[in-house]
């Protein structure tokens, strides 16, 4: 079909235009993967598939290398990113209730994808704002001294958006 | 001229325009911190209204200047008067500071932490005294640091090379250049700089190796995997002064002889990403990076390489597998990295505050260096400061002082006035000293026999509230998770230690179990492959050896003092004080609370899943709601004597 066939000339195109950022060798296997996340929202089996062709390292060793990265994802990702952050500052200061608070409002534990898409929720090691503890990221955006009454207003602020 | 001479000349122009500027300037401290507690905000409605009136007026984006629990920051220059640093600012305060400060006559003393001149550290002068507001450097939180290694965050623009020349930037590099690589060598060995990563083992050691490696290609890398839950010091240094770094690569790798180097920094951390970005180019522009670095004969590059979130690649040789696209697992030691390292070549990894070190040393001088600090550690050290505690934020010391004086004087002692319990150092990697050790030196030796370690310098306080069973089970399952599998002391240890602290913390524990971590936890520190299974006991071991009779209250009396494991606590309603609200109710999220409208209220216990939310939404004048586990706990107890005795 015309329409799936220019999609994936686009694919192969951008793939293109990330390898030429990076040198040809093995140390750009990372930063060729994160590039591509970026671009994609995260790794496809086809991605994969066309890497092995085009770097010439073997797709099992790039699932290999992937994997044991927790940056990287296998499945697209929601429309919006919710982190909670889990690290000594916020735990000490009730994290792990605002993961849980979140989970309950999103329905998911951390890890998944709501049902509709929206909202991805991860929890994360930490966010480096110890400072401003216990945060919660929404697409990068760095919420400070969150409690569990705020998290309903936080997530409305992006429920709406783009459909 | 070459054309950094121009660059200096330039600069120091421009700095001292900004210094005795006619037109006022905002700077606004727009870290990562800053904007999280909403510098951006505080931007917008600057610039807004700047733009709205046709004001002029300056808006310069500056680092994190430190006390982060005052973000966002804002420190306000206007031609003669003392500059001023404004904290807790929001859009609103912005505006009467522009308004009422600069536009009028009222400095708004109510919101400023202090009156500075560039330097927290340098004095006022008479001439720029400001009525009712203090010196920012008497400021308790200011007062007994030392900013060497900060010197610039927050005061100069991050982006602008300019500022950092003017502030002797690239001196220190200059004066390597002129010593060579023994002298500076022995600089650097003279001023007693220990690795700011965690073990601390001597930088001009680390460097011999290296230097007497065969073979004429050597690489230096920049650790900025800053993976430690509770840390975010190597982050502020970047994203506040990102030059300061990679001046002390530019040392480190002449007196190495190393040509090309890496940053591996977290993805995490996108800010100071951006920052390094933008400092290797005006690098580039200013001959500072490249083929015969001003004529020295030196070349050298660089290049950012992105962390993909693995704890374990702060571990040398684990990172120079994920810098080889590989995964990121340790190797066992020896060869050192120092020898046999990034591809096989003698690698030298630095942490970056040791490489901000570097400037400052060769600069001042060796000599200069070691007044601070104490006998085996010498320098300054950056902690950040977080966890339950009045003031938190990004301080730096003089190694050799007292706990205490961290916690108290600049920390302004524990949030809301509660009982200091412990403070953890170290992160997953080190372990928590209990508060009757507050006198103890900050120095590596002091806290190693202490149980704990330095770490890279990551502080959190611990109060009454936080149960030390829960804080050992909160690190272990970080490490357990992290640990790459690769040998089994670490890979079957954690998992073995973390199953029975979940057990214990469940209230299934057996006095045996003590000794069966105990045992554990030496095996996998004696067992493990690399620093991350090596150091893994240190929270466990810590907690047993201070807080023993707390693992023994959960397992003897199926009781959490500090009302933390879950399963150990059952939450209740006090009828008689009880005015049937309704509020708890309302919040519970399994439906476990019933009650008619103004009749006490009852919490089926069956349901609760003891989350808490009823405890926080009972209005403070009825405070109905409360807690118990097992029998009256301690915590219980000196309530009640608290009571009795008001």
């Amino acid at each position: 079909m015309p329409i799936g066939k220019s999609k994936i000339e686009n694919r192969k195109s951008k793939i293109t235009d990330i390898l030429a950022r990076h040198p040809a060798d093995r140390g750009s296997l990372i930063p060729v993967l994160q590039d591509i996340q970026k671009d994609f929202g995260y790794l496809s089996q086809d991605v994969i598939d066309e890497l092995e062709r085009r770097m010439g390292i073997s797709a099992n060793e790039i699932y290999g290398v992937a994997t044991f990265y927790t940056q990287f994802r296998f499945s697209p990702p929601g429309e919006h990113t919710v982190v909670s952050c889990q690290g000594t500052a916020c735990h000490v200061r009730g994290g792990l209730q605002l993961l849980k608070e979140l989970e309950q409002r999103l329905g998911v534990t951390a890890g998944q994808t709501t049902a509709d898409g929206k909202f991805d929720l991860e929890r994360v090691a930490c966010l480096g704002c110890c400072a401003l503890a216990p945060v919660v990221a929404v697409d990068g955006k760095v919420h400070a001294q969150v409690t569990a009454k705020k998290i309903p207003s936080i997530l409305s602020q992006y429920a709406g958006g783009r459909k | 001229m070459t054309s950094l001479q121009q660059a200096y000349t330039a600069a120091r122009a421009q700095w001292e325009k900004l210094q005795a500027s006619e037109v006022p300037i905002f700077f606004v401290g727009a870290a990562t911190c800053g904007r999280a507690a909403g510098a951006t905000e505080v931007l917008q409605a600057l610039r807004g209204r700047i733009e709205q009136d046709k004001l002029d007026v300056l808006v310069v984006e500056v680092g994190c200047l430190g006390p982060c629990s005052f973000e966002p920051l804002v420190i306000v220059h206007k031609s003669g008067s003392a500059r001023i640093c404004y904290g807790n600012v929001g859009p609103d305060e912005v505006i009467r500071i522009l308004e009422n400060h600069v536009l009028g006559d009222d400095p708004c003393a109510q919101w400023a932490l202090g009156k500075m001149t560039v330097c927290p550290n340098e004095r006022l002068t008479a001439s720029l005294q400001t009525d009712g507001i203090e010196d920012l450097s008497a400021h308790p939180m200011m007062r007994p640091q030392v900013r060497n290694i900060l010197r610039n965050c927050g005061l100069i623009d991050p982006e602008n090379v300019h500022h950092y020349l003017a502030r002797d930037g690239y001196q220190g590099f200059l004066k390597a250049l002129e010593l060579g690589p023994e002298k500076t060598l022995d600089q650097v060995k003279a001023s007693g700089l220990r690795g700011r990563g965690g073990a601390g083992f001597p930088t001009w050691r680390k460097w011999q190796f290296c230097r007497t490696a065969p073979g004429p290609t050597k690489y230096l890398i920049c650790n900025a995997d800053e993976g430690d839950p509770g840390a975010f010091m190597n982050r502020s240094l970047i994203e506040g002064d990102p030059h300061a770094v990679l001046e002390g690569m530019l040392i480190a790798a002449f007196t190495l002889g190393a040509s090309q180097g890496y940053i591996y920094c977290r993805a995490e951390y996108p800010l100071a990403l951006q920052r390094l970005d933008v400092a290797i180019g005006q690098m580039r522009e200013l001959g500072l990076l490249g083929d015969d670095i001003q004529g020295s004969g030196f070349s050298f590059d660089l290049s950012v390489k992105k962390g993909a979130g693995a704890f374990v690649c702060g571990e040398e040789t684990a990172l120079i597998a994920s810098i080889e696209g590989r995964r990121g697992m340790p190797q066992p030691r020896p060869p050192f990295p120092a020898v046999s390292g990034l591809l096989g070549k003698p690698t030298v990894i630095q942490n970056v505050e040791t490489l901000g070190n570097l400037p400052l040393i060769l600069r001042n001088g060796a000599e200069w260096y070691t007044q601070y600090g104490s006998e085996t550690s010498k320098g300054t050290k950056t902690f950040a400061l977080a966890g339950k505690i009045e003031r938190t934020g990004l301080v730096e010391v003089p190694l050799g002082i007292k706990l205490k004086d961290i916690i108290y004087e600049i920390g302004g002692g524990v949030l809301g006035g509660k009982a200091l319990k412990a403070v953890q150092t170290g992160g997953p990697s080190g372990g928590c000293i209990p508060a009757e050790k507050m006198d103890l030196p900050v120095d590596y030796e002091t806290l190693t026999q202490a149980g704990s370690i330095m770490g890279s310098g990551g502080m959190i306080v611990l109060d009454e509230d936080t149960c030390m069973v829960d804080v050992a089970r909160y690190f272990l399952s970080f490490t357990q998770a992290e640990s790459c599998g690769k040998c089994a002391p670490c890979r079957v240890g954690t998992r073995a230690m973390l199953s029975i602290l979940e057990r214990i913390a469940a209230g299934e524990g057996q006095m045996a179990d003590l000794e069966k971590l105990e045992s554990i936890a030496r095996t996998v520190k004696d067992g493990s492959l690399c620093g991350l299974g090596q150091t893994a006991p240190n929270p466990v071991l810590t907690t047993l050896r201070y807080f023993r009779n707390e693992y023994e209250d959960h397992i003897q009396k199926g009781q959490c003092p500090a009302f933390v494991c879950s399963r150990m606590i059952s939450l209740d309603i006090d009828p008689h004080r009880c005015s049937g609200c309704g509020a708890c109710a309302r919040v519970c999220p399994v439906v476990a609370i019933s009650g008619e409208k103004k009749q006490p209220h009852v919490i089926d216990q069956g349901i609760c899943i003891q989350c808490g939310m009823c405890l926080s939404a009972c209005p403070p004048r009825y405070a109905a709601v409360y807690r118990r586990s097992g029998e009256l706990t301690r915590y219980e107890q000196r309530k009640e004597i608290q009571r009795k005795s008001k």
